[in-house]
């Protein structure tokens, strides 16, 4: 059979003394089960093992940063919406923060408390969304049903609050789009006695079995040089063993107000990415029991709503912590009802950004190990 | 009770028949056709069954809508498949693309024909009936092996690969388990593996050899899950690395091969496991005469199907509870592990035998 020569695919670098015939390319994605959307990597493998890995992005790019800009400031909130829909809330916010940093638009304390319940909510369901998806790519599927069982119940109490179960749209410049319904904290309440439970079980579950833990432990790791060097943030900065949370380290809302950990781990591989996001769960819990206690029975859910937002010339920039990491709001404004240009920070970028030294001399296995546990969500990456 | 075997069928065909070679053309085909209901016919009840067992680990209804309890799911499914288009990749190479589904359904009847459903319901009962089965079920690697091969595909040719490294692995400890069983039954023939555990419960190989038989069945699972390409095992398809592994590029019927060769070997390996470690088809008594006379009412083959459910509700437990371990771990687990541990177990087996702690 004739050998034909192909050239190296982009993005791949020749090494000398590397032999073409040995090593061989395989597209996993855009169409992959494993691969949480339409991402493409191209492997590069000696048998079964990975010397490197490109990820080709762009199948679900949608032209969000362009389509805001024709768009006023509070039509740009739905739109981040559809970047990381697991962690809608959280995108919304980011967004209003940077318009009432603008604006000066002051919050009622009883809004921030809101507030702060549905982002710790919204990171709950996201974590939970992980831990099923993390159960679900290393082959146990019944850990993805769990998940979702317990994501289904924090998005029906969204459903109940703001009417859409994911994409929410519920955050606005200045408080929430509506007042909580008479139930919701009473839901609540309940449901954080029960997540207890199901985090339990998900230890149970996972963290103690052994074949998680062989396919984890010294796999995937990404060192502190290397996460900060990428821009790595979040659980996945984290778990590198460099504490950056901006819920700490640049508090917005009321986290000052609230007591509650920073769990680091030091490794960097995939089982400490897992076991952070455990840890980041319970600490969750605490600072939705917090604000079940002190949020004020009554007050405005929202300042005066203004009839169009119309931000003053200049550059603004906010940022909050999603479940995935540092998302931003850079907005350059020139007095007028649209943004000039509004740029979003996606954590999922910057994180899938390292896969590479990641994956490195692992196997295909393990790649998907990789990718499950940045928890990348498309969508966020392309825009 | 009595013990012997007699061939009603074939024997009546034979006197029937106006040429010898009538007889064993007729008898032929009814041996096919018996073995082909046993085979064909549970898989779609089976795979209903794997769904509501799935169904009951996730804390889930399962198949619900079609006929009741949701038993015509499988053949609604059954009956899209064979509609769907047969597709051909371009670049396969067609005669064993579509050879490949062929032979581990082959292979599966064939372990089906050997194995002894009753006291006089078994299609063959050859004196080598172990070898037999250990030289055929060889046979299944080579479907999924050229599959992968004949689908000018990378990640069919990597669950192709694997399967061969992984099923050959397997094998091997798969057969030094079934030759402990020879050992200590001191036969080859299935049947008398089967008779030899006549009486109590504790008569079954996996209770009269003491903790060797127990240590043994468990291997057997274990290399019988590996065997099966059964999660948590499935390296050869692991849908989260490789798409669906050596069948990726399968479609329509071609794909319905495969799944269904996976319930039959399901079947095969379930109904060997019950030979050689729980009675096959004895029925279960306890040692007390009027308990055991009642549980006797019920015929053997049932005693048979309800011992492969069993153990098949078993696999499906395991498939739905297990993460996936790595290719190069399960590899480790047979050559560094399981492999020492049967060569052990053999050696303890014959040392037990020679010592007279197990009586055959």
């Amino acid at each position: 059979m004739e050998m034909v020569k192909r050239p190296l695919p982009a993005g791949f670098t020749k090494i000398a003394g590397d032999s073409d015939t040995e090593e061989y390319f395989i597209n996993m994605g855009p169409q992959h089960p494993a691969t949480h959307g339409v991402l493409r990597l191209v492997l590069k493998l000696d048998g079964e093992i990975v010397r490197e890995c490109v990820p080709h992005l762009g199948y679900i790019h949608r032209g969000i940063e362009k389509q805001g800009e024709s768009e006023t400031y509070l039509q740009y909130i739905h739109l981040t919406d559809r970047m990381d829909y697991i962690t809608a809330h959280q995108n919304n916010h980011s967004v209003c923060l940077a318009i009432e940093k603008a604006m000066n638009i002051g919050v009622p304390e009883r809004a921030e408390y809101i507030r702060v319940l549905v982002l710790e909510l919204q990171r709950l369901s996201s974590h939970f969304m992980f831990l099923g998806c993390f159960g679900g790519d290393m082959g146990a599927q019944t850990a993805l049903l769990y998940g979702f069982k317990e994501r289904e119940v924090m998005t029906d109490i969204f459903d109940e609050l703001c009417g859409g179960r994911l994409t929410f749209n519920y955050m606005r410049p200045g408080g929430v789009a509506n007042d909580i319904p008479a139930n919701f904290l009473d839901r609540v309440r309940g449901l954080m006695k029960t997540t207890r439970v199901a985090i339990d079980e998900f230890e149970r579950l996972l963290t103690g079995n052994i074949i998680i833990q062989e396919r984890t432990r010294g796999i995937g790791i990404l060192t502190k040089e290397n996460a900060l060097a990428y821009g790595c943030t979040g659980p996945t900065l984290r778990a590198s063993g460099f504490s950056y949370d901006l819920r700490k380290d640049d508090p917005y809302s009321i986290y000052d107000r609230l007591d509650f950990d920073i769990p680091i781990f030091h490794n960097g591989d995939c089982f400490d990415r897992y076991l952070i996001r455990v840890e980041e769960m319970r600490q969750s819990i605490r600072i939705i029991e917090q604000c079940l206690k002190e949020i004020p029975a009554e007050g405005p859910y929202r300042s005066k709503e203004k009839p169009s937002y119309r931000l003053p010339a200049g550059s603004y920039y906010a940022a909050t912590e999603t479940a995935k990491g540092v998302f931003g709001t850079y907005v350059v404004a020139d007095k007028g009802d649209k943004p000039w240009r509004i740029h979003s920070r996606s954590p999922n970028l910057a994180n899938l950004s390292a896969i590479n030294e990641m994956v490195k001399g692992h196997m295909i296995a393990d790649v998907i190990a990789v990718i499950t546990t940045i928890d990348v969500v498309i969508p966020d990456i392309d825009r | 009770m009595d013990l012997s075997t007699s061939n009603i069928i074939g024997d009546l065909v034979r006197q029937y028949a106006p040429f010898s070679w009538v007889a064993a053309i007729v008898n032929g085909i009814i041996a096919l056709v018996a073995v082909m209901a046993v085979g064909v016919g549970p898989a779609p009840i089976l795979i209903w069954w794997e769904r509501k067992v799935a169904a009951f680990t996730q804390a889930r209804l399962g198949p619900m809508r079609l006929g009741p309890w949701g038993l015509l799911q499988t053949v609604a499914d059954v009956l899209k498949l064979l509609f769907k288009e047969l597709i051909t990749p371009r670049g396969a190479d067609k005669f064993i693309f579509f050879l490949a589904p062929a032979l581990p359904l082959t292979a599966s009847f064939l372990v089906l024909a050997v194995i002894p459903w009753d006291h006089n319901l078994q299609v063959a009962n050859p004196g080598m009936g172990v070898p037999f089965v250990i030289a055929i079920s060889g046979l299944g690697i080579l479907g999924s092996l050229v599959a992968g091969w004949a689908s000018n595909n990378k990640f069919a040719l990597l669950g192709s690969l694997r399967s061969g490294a992984q099923m050959v692995s397997y094998e091997v400890s798969l057969s030094l388990i079934m030759l402990f069983v020879v050992l200590v039954s001191g036969t080859t023939d299935l049947r008398e593996i089967v008779v030899n555990q006549q009486g109590p419960f504790w008569h079954w190989w996996i209770i009269k050899a003491p903790v060797l038989g127990f240590v043994a069945f468990v291997m057997y699972m274990i290399s019988a899950t590996a065997e099966l390409n059964r999660a948590p095992f499935d390296m050869v398809e692991a849908e989260q690395e490789l798409t669906a592994g050596f069948h990726t590029e399968y479609s329509s019927t071609a794909f319905a091969m495969f799944f269904l060769a996976e319930y039959i070997n399901l079947v095969a390996t379930s109904a060997l496991a019950s030979t050689f470690f729980l009675g096959g088809f004895l029925p279960f008594q306890i040692g007390i005469a009027g308990v055991d006379h009642l549980l006797m009412l019920i015929p053997g083959f049932l005693w048979m199907a309800m011992k492969i459910l069993g153990l098949i509700t078993l696999f499906m437990f395991f498939r739905w509870t297990y993460p996936r371990p790595r290719v190069d771990q399960l590899m480790m687990l047979e050559w560094k592990f399981l492999l020492p541990a049967n060569l052990i177990l053999l050696a303890l087996g014959a040392v037990f035998v020679a010592f007279g702690l197990i009586i055959p």
